[in-house]
């Protein structure tokens, strides 16, 4: 039997079943990254719904968002870029005022005895208010407690919080909680003022 | 004069191809990295709010998303120009969100249900009403991860 020289296997189209896998890819690909303001929500219990959790008046911030997107604090009207602000004055207290919300001081890893605040931002909508503006408020609200963080982590750590590793992150968490509530919406009245 | 005469150029020698199947391979390699098929059809406008603290999703296959916007113009006809939540391919109700939930709940891996995340792809001039109501939909049906979809921005709103 006479033995055929082994011929190469030509590999001249290759390139173009390459191509055409590529043209494939190509159109099929959708490069969108989708963000987002990332929450939990409380777990659903009807028994705490009849009879909330009674949380000392001086310990919640009402943030309103009114059916004509009018935003306001424990009733006063406030502008969009005063929030940060004020919710940052809130969560922190610097001064123990009385009319803000107490501290509890609790051992957190690594950086020691500290004081948590109590305080809980609560946000209320009425079914009519966008969802653009409410998404701004939240916004504006989780800046506050990233601006926070962001603090605390520069004066323990000498870094900004996104640089921090895990467990100083967390240790930061448990100091500067997110404590941005997403409790049932109340039944507002018709008539926003 | 003909001292400088030039030489006859050779023929022009042909670019070798013998490295176009590596570029083309690197290039679809890149692209079957990245792709994500789309998956579904949206049948509601969606034009996402903007937020500056946003945080990128991670892990898609377990995200799952609500669409909720005002249906597309060949809808308005039969659904009005109110917004409206789209689940995978269909128009729903609020009511369709707790068994919706429990049906993706089961096509995850059993030990990935827990880390499941309801993302809230909504058009920002929808009204909070429905938002709200999904939202007390997905508590009581125990998904209790969310994510607001919004833009990344680096100017504030303001």
């Amino acid at each position: 039997m006479a033995r055929r020289p082994l011929q190469e296997i030509n590999a001249g189209s290759m390139a173009d079943i390459a191509f055409l896998l590529l043209i494939f890819f190509l159109v099929t690909t959708t490069m969108n990254t989708n963000n987002g303001l990332q929450r939990t929500l409380p777990p659903f219990d009807e028994k705490k719904m009849e009879k909330p959790p009674e949380v000392k008046e001086r310990n919640v911030m009402v943030v309103l968002v009114n059916k004509d997107n009018i935003i306001a604090i424990k009733g006063r009207p406030i502008a969009l870029n005063k929030i940060t602000e004020k919710a940052k004055e809130f969560l922190s207290n610097p001064q123990r005022s009385e009319n803000l919300p107490e501290v509890n001081y609790k051992d957190i890893p690594i950086i020691g005895n500290y004081p948590v605040s109590a305080g809980i931002i609560s946000l209320q909508t009425d079914r009519n208010t966008s969802y653009e503006k409410y998404l701004q408020v939240q916004n504006e609200l989780a800046r506050a407690v990233n601006e926070l963080r962001d603090e605390k982590s520069r004066e323990v750590f000498g870094i900004s919080f996104e640089d921090l590793e895990e467990e100083k992150k967390d240790a930061v968490s448990k100091a500067i909680p997110f404590s941005i509530s997403e409790a049932e919406p109340r039944k507002m009245t018709q008539s926003g003022g | 004069m003909a001292k400088f005469k030039k030489k006859a150029s050779k023929t022009s020698q042909a670019i070798s191809t013998a490295s176009l199947p590596d570029i083309v391979f690197m290039l679809l390699f890149f692209f079957m990295t990245v792709t994500t098929m789309k998956e579904i059809d949206l049948k509601v406008i969606i034009q996402k709010p903007q937020a500056t603290e946003v945080k990128k999703l991670e892990n898609k296959s377990l995200v799952k998303y609500v669409n909720i916007g005002p249906p597309i113009k060949r809808f308005q006809a039969k659904f009005g120009q109110e917004a409206i939540i789209q689940l995978n391919d269909q128009f729903a109700k609020v009511r369709d969100i707790g068994p919706w939930v429990n049906a993706e709940r089961v096509k995850m891996d059993a030990s990935n249900r827990a880390k499941m995340t309801t993302a809230l792809k909504v058009d920002k001039t929808t009204k909070m009403g429905v938002v709200t109501d999904v939202k007390q939909e997905l508590r009581k049906a125990k998904a209790l991860k969310i994510t607001y979809i919004a833009d990344k921005t680096t100017k504030s709103n303001f």
